[in-house]
């Protein structure tokens, strides 16, 4: 039984120091590997990285505070991500759970993400059982929703997602030390979401935007994607794919990281063909290069040629 | 006279706390934890009422707590237990079992002496409550 790390930061009685350390909390708490893994491992998004400090240094100091005795109400942790696609906002909400994990916030620390389809049953008295049974999963730990807008289809007024809505405000609101949610998806379908919702915009207390990546952090981010498959540009590529991005970018449906992560895939395919129609013999060094050639033979660099609508082929 | 069924039967019952510390060993264990309520309580009936399905893939005892409490708003003054079922195999039971919620008043059980051929003696069990009420109004205060 180990139900006393259970609970919530419980403070400790023995502990009537009149000063402590916030260093040492810190350090106690484990945040500061989180933190830095979050500054290390993610490229740009300077202002999530700033926000997410701000929210994890209040929740150190709102701890410390309760050890002293001024008390505070338990803070309401949910949180809204608005950004475009692509631009890390699944990633984060993972390192949030783990930040809240660390410092007691959430008991297990896990993320259940999940979309529409998972809180709104199809048929009337469906909802509510699939809508609890999600949030039963999700309790100790962050629900994740992706898309929330979609929960709320204000053309069918006999749709079945205000339900859904109504349920998961309850929770928030009765649940705040067993639940965290965060709501995600593009900035302007959310405002528009939360006008409707008034009540769910109360119940959200952090609104994190998630900005655009700029073409250099794009490129950055290729680079550490193809490190980590062991793959990687050689010069004359790596000047291809930055003319790439700027193409990529003016093309329609353009999805940050994962519109450069289907580019890569893309490439890597080329790669493979060229190889295989060269037959003979190949070396590591083949294997891993990916050349000029596989970059441009994108659909991009013929766009003034060639202009199709589907723009989700290469 | 107290029902003794189950694991903790013979301890005070236990608090809410109490009940989430139990369902988190449960949880760690990997099974399955479910509710089941009856007014029905003698030691032979196996069959109680499911409170919902089985949950799985919890990981945190506050959605049991949840369910249980929907589960005494609905159903006072009725017997509730936590099961917890192992699916692993080769075990694939019940592995724990214990009451969570108990009507106040327990008026208990009889014994019932039938006589047949010869002088023998047939034993059996009733439940004053179940013999005195209909089903839902057992234990009604």
């Amino acid at each position: 039984m180990n139900a006393p790390e259970q609970a919530p930061i419980a403070p400790p009685v023995a502990s009537v120091a009149s000063a402590i350390d916030l260093g040492a909390e810190f350090r106690d708490a484990g945040i500061g590997e989180v933190l830095d893994a979050l500054e290390r491992d993610l490229v740009g998004l300077a202002p999530v990285k700033r926000r997410v400090r701000e929210i994890a240094a209040l929740l150190l100091v709102d701890r410390v505070r309760q050890r002293l005795g001024l008390a505070t109400e338990h803070p309401s942790l949910h949180m809204s991500f608005t950004g475009n696609p692509g631009t890390g906002k699944t990633t984060v909400a993972m390192r949030m759970a783990e930040i809240l994990h660390r410092l007691g916030y959430c008991r297990r620390g896990h993320v259940v993400a999940v979309t529409r389809d998972d809180l709104v049953g199809q048929y009337i008295g469906h909802t509510a059982p699939k809508t609890k049974e999600v949030l039963k999963r999700a309790m100790g730990g962050v629900l994740f929703i992706d898309e929330a807008y979609y929960l709320y289809r204000p053309e069918n007024e006999k749709d079945y997602g205000q339900e859904a809505i109504e349920i998961l405000m309850q929770v928030m609101e009765n649940q705040r030390d067993d639940l965290v949610v965060i709501l995600a998806g593009y900035a302007d379908r959310m405002e528009r979401f939360f006008e409707s919702n008034p009540g769910m915009k109360s119940r959200i207390a952090h609104h994190v935007d998630f900005p655009d990546y700029g073409d250099a952090e794009l490129a950055e981010i290729a680079q550490r994607m193809l490190a980590g498959w062991n793959y990687r540009f050689d010069d004359a590529a790596r000047a291809a794919f930055d003319e790439y991005i700027v193409l990529r970018r003016a093309q329609p449906h353009f999805a940050n990281a994962r519109s450069i992560r289907n580019a890569l895939d893309r490439m890597r395919l080329r790669q493979a063909l060229r190889l295989f129609e060269a037959g003979g013999l190949v070396d590591a060094e083949a294997l891993t290069i990916l050349t000029a050639a596989d970059v441009r033979a994108s659909r991009h660099f013929q766009a003034d040629t060639a202009s199709s609508t589907d723009n989700d082929k290469p | 006279m107290r029902i003794t069924q189950g694991c903790f039967s013979f301890l005070p019952d236990l608090t809410d706390t109490q009940i989430a510390a139990q369902v988190n060993y449960c949880l760690e264990q990997g099974w399955a934890v479910s509710l089941e309520f009856t007014d029905d309580p003698h030691p032979r009936n196996t069959y109680w009422n499911m409170w919902g399905l089985p949950m799985f893939d919890l990981r945190d005892p506050a959605g049991v707590i949840g369910e249980l409490k929907a589960c005494r708003d609905a159903n006072p003054e009725t017997y509730i237990r936590i099961n917890a079922f192992d699916s692993t195999k080769g075990w694939e039971t019940v592995r724990m079992s214990f009451i969570v919620q108990r009507p106040t008043a327990e008026p208990g059980f009889r014994l019932v002496r039938q006589e047949s051929k010869g002088r023998s003696l047939h034993y059996t069990m009733e439940s004053y409550a179940v013999g005195r009420n209909p089903e839902g109004a057992r234990y009604a205060p």
